[in-house]
């Protein structure tokens, strides 16, 4: 790693005043951040940790039902504590290693967007709402391609707020080394219509699968996506596995979230 | 460089480190406790593990800094007061649990947080808690079988493979 100097504030109010120093970038649990500092990917002057900041930690009940977690709350938190929403639970309960769920957040999962992470998945297909220091910002709008997001420089997630479907879903093909996710769906029924998002699977990062949700809207069953299928344009071949390979997968783990929703 | 304090093994501790100083490194070339091994430094084996606040993490994905005011607790803290192996330790003894050892101190320290969260682990249990621990030996059958056993289940059935 390169040198940097670091802080660690326990109010957002310091956390945005120290982030507004030249190269300065937050550090969530440092699961990515971290191995990426080691690589010397990154080269900030400034780390400032958001792990000391009480008010950003933990899980509650918002006043319409739905699920608030604390920008800096772990995953093994939100494993524990988020069963309000037991697809949201159980997709933490599987992020990476149990080492690894202790320290890494959500807030920084977030925030990297990395296209094979899980929790984009679940954000965009609850549509939650992304809170930060200065604004609210629906999934929708949030993410922006591969490792972009709507998030300005120095702006810090304090909370994401999930409102909670009637049924969901989420399904995972593990990439056997890494055990990110080479394809992940999660599908969400809320009274409105069903949501499905698909990370691992494009190099515009977590998105949508459009006819999906039409088809699952109007029927919500495996049944209903069988006459679909995926197009290869522009998803991610790599040695684990070809566009193609992706683009079959999404079908069938979609096909998987919607059975095994509950 | 900044000044951190934190208890190890329920010991005040403090040091001087760099903004960049690991919490492996802190423990090893600081405080001496060369029982926490850093085996692959890209958080991916487990070796490092340590408990911090009571939970399980990667002593090599987490700053020195984090750890200010934490309670931690290393390998060197898992030996009963009167210095004797503690159960867990003593299972890996009994069933082989280890070839080379390089992994162990990571492997132990999964064991205890994963049964300080759920006592009676199955079998499948401890395999998937064990997902962020690598055995280069590949010895895992032998170390699922000590946690069993330090769990106080009957392993006298499972064979050796």
């Amino acid at each position: 790693m390169y040198a940097f100097e670091f802080e660690r504030p326990t109010t957002v109010d310091d956390a945005v005043k120290a982030l507004a120093s030249e190269d300065a970038q937050a550090l969530g649990g440092g699961q990515t951040l971290i191995p990426t500092l080691k690589q010397r990917l990154a080269a900030p002057e400034t780390l400032v940790s958001l792990g000391g900041i009480a008010e950003m930690k933990g899980v509650c009940i918002g006043d319409s039902g739905e699920v608030c977690i604390g920008g800096a709350t772990s995953h093994a938190t939100v494993a524990a504590e988020a069963g309000q929403y037991p697809a949201l639970a159980e997709l933490a309960a599987h992020i990476g290693d149990p080492a690894v769920r202790n320290r890494g957040t959500i807030g920084g999962s977030l925030a990297n967007n990395d296209p094979s992470a899980c929790y984009p998945a679940a954000a965009l297909g609850s549509n939650a709402t992304i809170i930060t220091n200065k604004r609210d910002i629906a999934a929708d709008d949030y993410f922006q391609g591969m490792f972009t997001t709507a998030l300005e420089e120095g702006e810090i997630i304090t909370e994401v707020r999930f409102p909670v479907p009637e049924k969901a879903n989420y399904q995972k093909f593990v990439q056997p080394a890494s055990r990110f996710a080479l394809v992940g769906v999660f599908v969400a029924k809320y009274s409105d219509g069903v949501r499905v998002a698909v990370t691992g699977a494009s190099e515009e990062g977590v998105h949508r699968w459009s006819e999906a949700e039409e088809a699952l809207s109007a029927d919500f069953s495996a049944d209903a996506i069988s006459g679909l299928s995926v197009p290869a344009d522009g998803l991610i071949g790599d040695l684990h596995g070809t566009p193609e390979y992706r683009a079959h997968l999404v079908k069938v783990m979609t096909g998987r979230a919607v059975t095994a929703s509950a | 460089m900044t000044q951190v304090s934190m208890t190890v093994n329920g010991k005040a501790v403090s040091g001087e480190v760099e903004g960049r100083t690991l919490l492996s490194g802190f423990l090893r070339d600081s405080l001496n406790l060369t029982g926490t091994h850093v085996g692959c430094d890209t958080s991916q084996c487990g070796a490092c593990v340590v408990h911090v606040d009571g939970v399980a993490v990667k002593a090599c994905a987490m700053l020195a800094g984090e750890a200010e005011g934490a309670e931690v607790t290393t390998i060197e803290g898992m030996a009963k007061p009167d210095g004797s192996l503690s159960t867990i330790q003593q299972a890996f003894q009994d069933h082989h649990g280890l070839q080379c050892g390089f992994c162990t101190p990571g492997m132990v320290m999964s064991a205890a947080a994963l049964l300080q969260d759920n006592p009676n682990p199955s079998e499948t249990e401890i395999r998937e808690y064990l997902e962020g621990n690598i055995c280069r030996c590949t010895g895992y059958h032998n170390i699922v079988k000590a946690i069993m056993a330090a769990a106080g289940q009957d392993v006298s059935k499972i064979a050796a493979e």
